[in-house]
């Protein structure tokens, strides 16, 4: 299957210590060609793109940018989420680390739609060898005259700093990022307000996610139409998938939005190796649903991927063979939520850590038929109740495999000690 | 207005409002704990969720916003299991000691299981916070085992006090509310002001007990035990024992003292008196003769012990004079114990304070001489409370007695040192007179009364306009001192009180909010009026006391006995 590389247009393409290699390629194009159409009908491109935020929650990302430039405000901000906290999800790596000067672009770009003159990368912790990339790509655009004050003359200005995450998952939840921002101890905020209306420092302020933001050039340079054409049947655009786990082929790939699950595993993953079968794949990263062999055929989008019980998060695909024990992964995965619960919300806080001492007690031999309901019952209360994605999400491998690999739990409690 | 409904009744309120206010407009009760009535929301204990209409989750209620025609219920299944699902889990990680707690019969979560009738078997194994008890503190005592991380005490703290001895550390299962850095309570900058133990839900942050030590002294035959008692405290003693806010009972206090086994209780008002008598003196001395300006109050120790701390290169801008309390205690061991005939020692000298930070005060090395305190032991209301409880005295039945001699008259301005503003203007009523040397008639300075976080006026005094602040709640304080540091304050006199509304406000009183505040505040002024005399000066034993013992007011026993000194704990910051 052929790659359609929009977001990845440039990875790799050239020498990210020369902007003028990325201009050679067309680069900073876009921007100029923004900083002459007017706000709305910029935003307006972007919208009927199609675009939807790449980081998991999938919000239009043109009706995001008509909030932020409709909020009152004389200060506002844009803000990268580079805190690629997710398991198995390298996209955003792949891209800072091949082309930072698209991030910049589209921040840019991004920045006079919605009326910012400053914004912030937020940088993974664990991406310390990112940060010279980073910040040489922007001294290197500011000394171009593609950031700073008065950009092609335009009157707008825009200007980037890089800020280190604070190494905690939760931080990558947009209010919580903006915590750690200003200083604090990462922990979400109570929403509404949003951070559209009030974000950093109290101020107006568009996060979208990296993948998101590169895009944007394009979108700009082709027009909305010519990024929407890209998606299979209905869907718009494309996506990039991480592909992990047990397969042949594993590692970043940039396909139509509406490619089909079980050939992207087959087709561009090779399936798995050493003649193992599949057992089950986890999509969507650490929170999101695993599902069985049986369920593969889905086209590869947001609703799409809900509606078949899957999730399609940030495009995160870990397949396990079939010589793996799912109760295994669960458990490794609720010890990962429980380490990375801020501790803010009851739910989350308490509720990730007493899913994992049942999984636990019933991977031991011990779990009644009753631990099976208190999962199911715990869980929902988790996902209803918890003050951010985190603890709404965290108890979906449970939630899932207790659906999906019913008789893993069942044979646990039924055959007692292993 | 929004107009919505909850529970198939339909009720408007303004915009902005949240579910939880639509709600009590309704006489619809929905559980809390994270929230606060004086503080911001917070929308972390999630047991106030509610479902509305169209949204996929459950949202809470104390933070989420109404809207015109929203649908809401509050009672449903799912409501229902929710608030279960999270008190079981609050439970299962909270200490299981109720009936030892301080907060038993008066804590926010046993009310919710009580009202919810919680009854159902843990399905998780017990888990116990923290690492176990902090005593350090003589003011505040933290027991992490009942903590439910509500974080209502990190904000009085660190948001109203800016004390920042509180913080959540940890993450998850493990995160807990302990003294910041990991450090004992005692080494963090906490003041001791007990503003967190108002604030705490549950009995995670109690006040320090120091019942066993009192119990002692009323115990051994040998020993006089000698009491004073606290402006604020008849003022709040009765609601601690149940009776409304604002329910005055200086009368059945003394009395329910004297079942107690107290053999004197005497009035703090008269040192109040006292005190304005040094630090009127103070003033007029500072203001006529160049002496640093502003000068400020030095009676509440929470503030002391936050200017030592935040604030210890403006010491110079403190009164001298020891707090009421302080003098009492100086009195009682050197003036009072010789004329009963007694060795200091053998007479107990015992405070009843509305203030934990006393706690700490009366600890302080500038407070004795000679290997022994002034005061020996400070109780608060709580404690005293509690003591009356046990002793099974029904206090609401009590007869009213007087308070001892000689210490047993206070004024009206000593009364009124327990609101915030009330030592500004006893001090006024005094200092003008004095300088004047003319009656001051109308003695309300209403300027400086009331909730406002920081009051100003100008009274003109003589042929000097004197600009004077009045500042509580040590967030206020702190904004007060940066003026002063800044060069940028010109006011004369300033008070400063560590507790929001002054010591009506005090760590040591039953758990208040604003609401509450409103009856206490009116009861002190109420008290006031009622005095035969409301300034200190006019009070005729501050005059006997004068002549017979202390000389002049400033004078060389005066200085020996009632002023101070103050310590520089600037290092606690490092």
């Amino acid at each position: 299957m052929q790659e359609t590389r929009i977001a990845l247009r440039f990875v790799g393409k050239y020498d990210t210590a020369s902007v003028s290699e990325y201009c050679a390629l067309g680069g900073y194009g876009a921007l100029r060609k923004a900083l002459s159409m007017d706000k709305a009908s910029l935003i307006g491109e972007v919208a009927s793109s199609g675009l939807r935020g790449c980081g998991g929650a999938g919000f239009p990302t043109g009706r995001k940018w008509e909030m932020v430039s409709a909020a009152q405000g004389a200060q506002k901000y844009v803000v990268c989420n580079a805190d690629e906290g997710e398991p198995a999800t390298n996209k955003d790596r792949v891209i800072i680390a091949g082309d930072p000067h698209s991030l910049i672009e589209g921040m840019a770009i991004a920045g006079y739609a919605v009326g910012a003159d400053m914004g912030y990368i937020y940088l993974r912790y664990e991406y310390p060898y990112l940060f010279p990339v980073l910040e040489n790509a922007i001294a290197d655009a500011r000394n171009a005259g593609f950031l700073g004050s008065n950009i092609f003359g335009s009157g707008f200005s825009f200007d980037l700093k890089v800020v280190s995450g604070g190494g905690a998952y939760v931080c990558g939840e947009e209010t919580a990022l903006l915590e750690s921002i200003e200083g604090k101890r990462g922990e979400p905020r109570f929403k509404p307000p949003y951070p559209g209306t009030e974000g950093l420092y109290g101020c107006p302020t568009l996060i979208n996610n990296v993948e998101t933001l590169v895009t944007v050039p394009s979108i700009v340079l082709n027009g909305g139409a010519w990024y929407a054409s890209f998606g299979l049947g209905d869907h718009c655009g494309t996506k990039i998938f991480t592909l992990s786990g047990n397969l042949v082929n594993r590692g970043v790939f940039e396909y139509p939005r509406g490619t089909n699950l079980r050939q992207l595993i087959y087709e561009v993953g090779g399936g798995c190796p050493n003649g193992r079968q599949l057992l089950g794949v986890q999509t969507g990263g650490a929170s999101g649903n695993i599902i069985n062999g049986d369920m593969l055929d889905i086209p590869l989008d947001i609703d799409d991927c809900s509606a078949a019980g899957a999730t399609f998060g940030a495009g995160d695909i870990m397949v396990f063979d079939d010589s793996k024990d799912v109760l295994e992964i669960v458990e490794n995965l609720m010890e990962f939520f429980a380490h990375e619960s801020c501790g803010k919300c009851t739910p989350c806080r308490e509720g990730n850590a007493r899913l994992l001492e049942l999984i636990r007690k019933i991977r031991r031999g011990e779990g009644t038929m009753e631990d099976l309901d208190t999962l199911a019952d715990l869980s929902e209360t988790m996902m209803d109740c918890s003050l951010c994605g985190l603890g709404q999400a965290s108890p979906s491998p449970v939630v899932s495999t207790l659906k999906n690999f019913r008789g893993a739990y069942l044979s646990m409690i039924e055959g007692g000690q292993r | 207005m929004a107009r919505l409904i909850i529970d198939g009744q339909t009720v408007e309120i303004n915009d902005g409002a949240t579910i939880l206010q639509a709600a009590r407009k309704l006489n619809i009760k929905i559980p809390t704990l994270c929230y606060h009535p004086d503080q911001a929301v917070k929308a972390n204990c999630r047991i106030c969720v509610v479902e509305v209409e169209g949204q996929s989750r459950l949202v809470p209620a104390c933070a989420y916003p109404v809207s015109d025609g929203m649908v809401v219920k509050t009672n449903s299944h799912r409501v229902r299991r929710a608030r279960w699902n999270i008190l079981e889990l609050l439970f299962a990680h909270h200490s299981k000691d109720c009936l030892q707690c301080d907060r038993n019969g008066n804590c926010e979560l046993q009310t919710i299981a009580q009202d919810m009738h919680f009854n159902r078997e843990l399905r998780y194994t017990q888990a116990v916070r923290g690492k176990g008890r902090d005593l350090t503190s003589p003011c505040i005592t933290n027991d992490p085992s009942k903590c439910i991380a509500c974080n209502r005490c990190v904000y009085a703290c660190s948001q109203i006090q800016t004390v920042f001895a509180l913080s959540r550390e940890n993450r998850g299962f493990d995160s807990v509310i302990t003294p910041s850095y990991g450090r004992y309570l005692a080494d963090t900058t906490c003041v001791g002001c007990g503003q967190c133990v108002q604030a705490c839900p549950v009995g995670a942050l109690t006040v320090h007990d120091d019942r066993d030590v009192v119990w002692n002294m009323i115990d051994d035959e040998s020993k006089e035990v000698v009491a004073q008692v606290a402006p604020a405290v008849r003022i709040t003693i009765a609601e601690a024992l149940g009776e409304d806010p604002g329910v005055v009972s200086t009368g059945r206090l003394v009395t329910a003292m004297k079942r107690l086994g107290f053999d004197k209780v005497f009035d703090t008002d008269f040192s109040a008196d006292l005190t304005i008598m040094e630090e009127g003196t103070e003033f007029i001395q500072r203001l006529t003769t160049g002496g640093t300006l502003p000068m400020i109050t030095s009676c509440s120790p929470g503030w002391i012990k936050f200017c030592e701390t935040y604030y210890a290169d403006l010491l110079d801008h403190l009164s001298s004079c020891k707090s009421p309390q302080g003098m009492f205690g100086a009195l009682i061991k050197e003036y009072y114990a010789p004329a009963q005939g007694k060795a200091p020692q053998d007479v107990c000298s015992v405070s009843i304070m509305p203030c934990t930070a006393k706690k700490f005060e009366c600890k302080r090395p500038e407070l004795g001489r000679n290997g022994y305190q002034d005061i020996d032991v400070v109780l608060t209301v709580q404690e005293l409370a509690r003591m009356i409880e046990q002793a099974g005295i029904d206090f609401k039945s009590l007869p009213e007695t007087e308070f001892d001699d000689p210490f047993g008259l206070g004024s009206g301005a000593g009364e009124i040192f327990g609101a915030t503003g009330g030592v500004m203007e006893a001090a006024l009523r005094s200092v003008y007179e004095i300088v004047t040397k003319q009656e001051l008639t109308d003695i309300d300075f209403h300027a400086v009364r009331g909730f406002e976080g920081i009051k100003e006026a100008t009274i003109q005094v003589g042929d000097i306009p004197v600009k004077v602040a009045v500042a509580h709640g040590l967030g206020n304080a702190r904004k007060v001192m940066d003026l002063i540091r800044e060069g940028k304050a010109d006011y004369h006199f300033i008070e400063i009180m560590a507790c929001p509304g002054g010591c009506i406000g005090g760590g040591g009183n039953p758990i208040k909010n604003w609401a509450k505040m409103e009856h206490r505040f009116e009861a002190v002024y109420a008290t006031d009026r009622a005095l035969p005399v409301r300034k200190s000066h006019r009070n005729p034993v501050i005059s006997k006391v004068y002549e017979e013992y202390l000389g002049e007011p400033g004078g060389h026993l005066a200085h020996e006995l009632l002023h101070t000194h103050y310590v520089d704990r600037s290092s606690l910051l490092k």
